[in-house]
């Protein structure tokens, strides 16, 4: 089976520091008839107010919410993590959430996410890492390799912070590295395929 | 062709049952992603390669087991986290037990007291803290342990007295502590009315009648069938116009008890019993 072939599920985004910018970017390409979920760590202050949710969803097309548990992912649905928790993906592909202790110092992290997504979704998941100062999605990444997901890294030199890129780059590899503004189309392409 | 997804499935389906018919603890309906998380990671830690290898220890080795379950349940929380709930218990769900003579509460699944010690030092500020009788439960005997000292890292106390400030807090939060090294340790005045005992939410039972439950971030690590016996077990625990306060992203809204709570704070998770 190609690449393209393949039918994927969902979408697991990483982002951390210029991850506003890069959100706004890529997000709203998604159309309306989407076909995947996605789901959205963005690394920030564990005791702020969650105001992305209600920031992307006025500037998508897709419905933008804050991730609740035990909720089942559902396509054309874009989830966003709560600040001061992991989000992770179960088996029967709905959502946890847990006050674990930080990973890569975040909470919540892209390495947990990923990782659950992995094991939930297999080879029907496609993971991004995006900009960020920061090396979590690295490990997470490969595992969303390991399993026979698709992996989507953001050009380090399109990325604010380029560390995190790099790095995903360096201890994952990707199947695809792309400036910021292809990220979205690309995506947009896949989620066409049925 | 072997899968080795459900081959794992299998090895955790068979630890889990090990660690239940031998050892009373029963992980079986907790929500499987951050438990396999956590499964893994002992394993690595163990230096196995395979999650069955865990079962021996779990069968014959009380040390090894007892170092497992304590690392089955560490969360990261700080005093006054989630600063808007601690405010609206001090000024819209605390008011309502000033004309009781006897105030009981339980703080389910307390860990290491952080959230406890919060409580307490709310009551004492607005002059109930004498009438109270706190019971701060877990299942995690190290974590009571911790609990039962009151003493924190230093460099953590700079997050929680901006917490207590936002909290509503009016006094000199450094007044409840002394520090010593690197920690600081709670006043004995602040810990008096707690009774840290060892409960498990998931096979134990009522002892009480309470005014207030206090169980935040402890559901969701539940399948729903583990959260509907928990919401049975606080149900049976809690007064007529009891409250019951869960995480702020936790709800009743899966639980067959929703139509017997009132929605007293929607935002802060804060239900009232009809």
């Amino acid at each position: 089976m190609t690449q393209q072939e393949k039918n994927y599920k969902t979408i697991v985004i990483g982002v951390s520091a210029g991850g506003l910018e890069a959100l706004s970017t890529i997000l709203p390409a998604l159309p309306q008839d989407f076909s995947m979920a996605v789901a959205v760590v963005q690394h920030m202050k564990e005791d702020g107010d969650n105001y992305l949710p209600e920031y992307l969803n006025r500037k998508c097309r897709l419905n933008v919410l804050e991730a609740k548990e035990k909720y089942s992912l559902k396509s054309g649905s874009i989830y966003i993590a709560p600040p001061g928790y992991h989000l992770l993906i179960e088996r029967d592909f709905t959502l946890s959430l847990t006050v674990d202790p930080p990973v890569c110092y975040s909470r919540p992290s892209i390495d947990v996410l990923f990782e659950t997504a992995a094991d939930a979704y297999g080879q029907s998941l496609i993971g991004v890492v995006l900009t960020g100062a920061n090396i979590d999605g690295s490990k997470g990444l490969k595992k969303i390799r390991k399993k026979g997901g698709l992996a989507i890294v953001q050009k380090p030199d399109t990325a604010e912070a380029q560390a995190m890129p790099s790095s995903a780059i360096e201890i994952a590899g990707a199947d695809h590295i792309l400036p910021l503004t292809g990220i979205g189309p690309f995506l947009k392409e896949l989620g066409r395929i049925k | 062709m072997k899968n080795p997804d459900k081959t794992e499935q299998i090895e955790i389906d068979m630890l889990l049952e090990t660690i239940y018919r031998q050892r009373g603890y029963d992980f079986r309906n907790y929500a499987r992603a951050s438990l396999e998380r956590r499964v893994r990671t002992q394993m690595d830690s163990f230096g196995l390669k395979y999650i069955s290898e865990l079962i021996p220890y779990m069968l014959y080795d009380d040390a090894t087991f007892d170092s497992f379950l304590r690392n089955m349940s560490i969360t990261v929380t700080d005093m006054f986290r989630d600063p808007h709930f601690f405010k609206a218990l001090r000024t819209q769900v605390i008011p309502n037990f000033a004309a009781l003579p006897y105030i009981k509460i339980w703080c389910a699944g307390c860990a290491t007291g952080e959230e406890v010690y919060s409580l307490a030092i709310i009551l004492k500020e607005v002059g109930l803290y004498d009438r109270c009788q706190i019971y701060a439960t877990d299942y995690n005997t190290n974590s009571l342990d911790i609990a039962k000292n009151g003493q924190y890292p230093l460099d953590k106390m700079k997050q929680f007295i901006t917490n207590y400030n936002k909290a509503g807090g009016n006094k000199i939060f450094g007044d409840y502590y002394h520090a010593r090294y690197n920690f600081v340790k709670l006043h004995k005045g602040i810990r008096e009315k707690i009774v840290f005992s060892h409960h498990n939410l998931v096979s134990d039972s009522v002892f009480g009648e309470m005014n207030l439950i206090l169980c935040r971030n402890v559901l969701i690590y539940f399948n729903q069938i583990l959260q509907n016996r928990v919401f049975t077990l606080f149900n049976e625990s809690l007064a007529n116009g009891g409250f019951l306060c869960l995480g702020t992203r936790e709800s009743l809204e899966f639980s067959s008890l929703e139509p017997l709570y009132k929605k007293e704070l929607v935002k802060q998770k804060i239900f009232r019993k009809k």
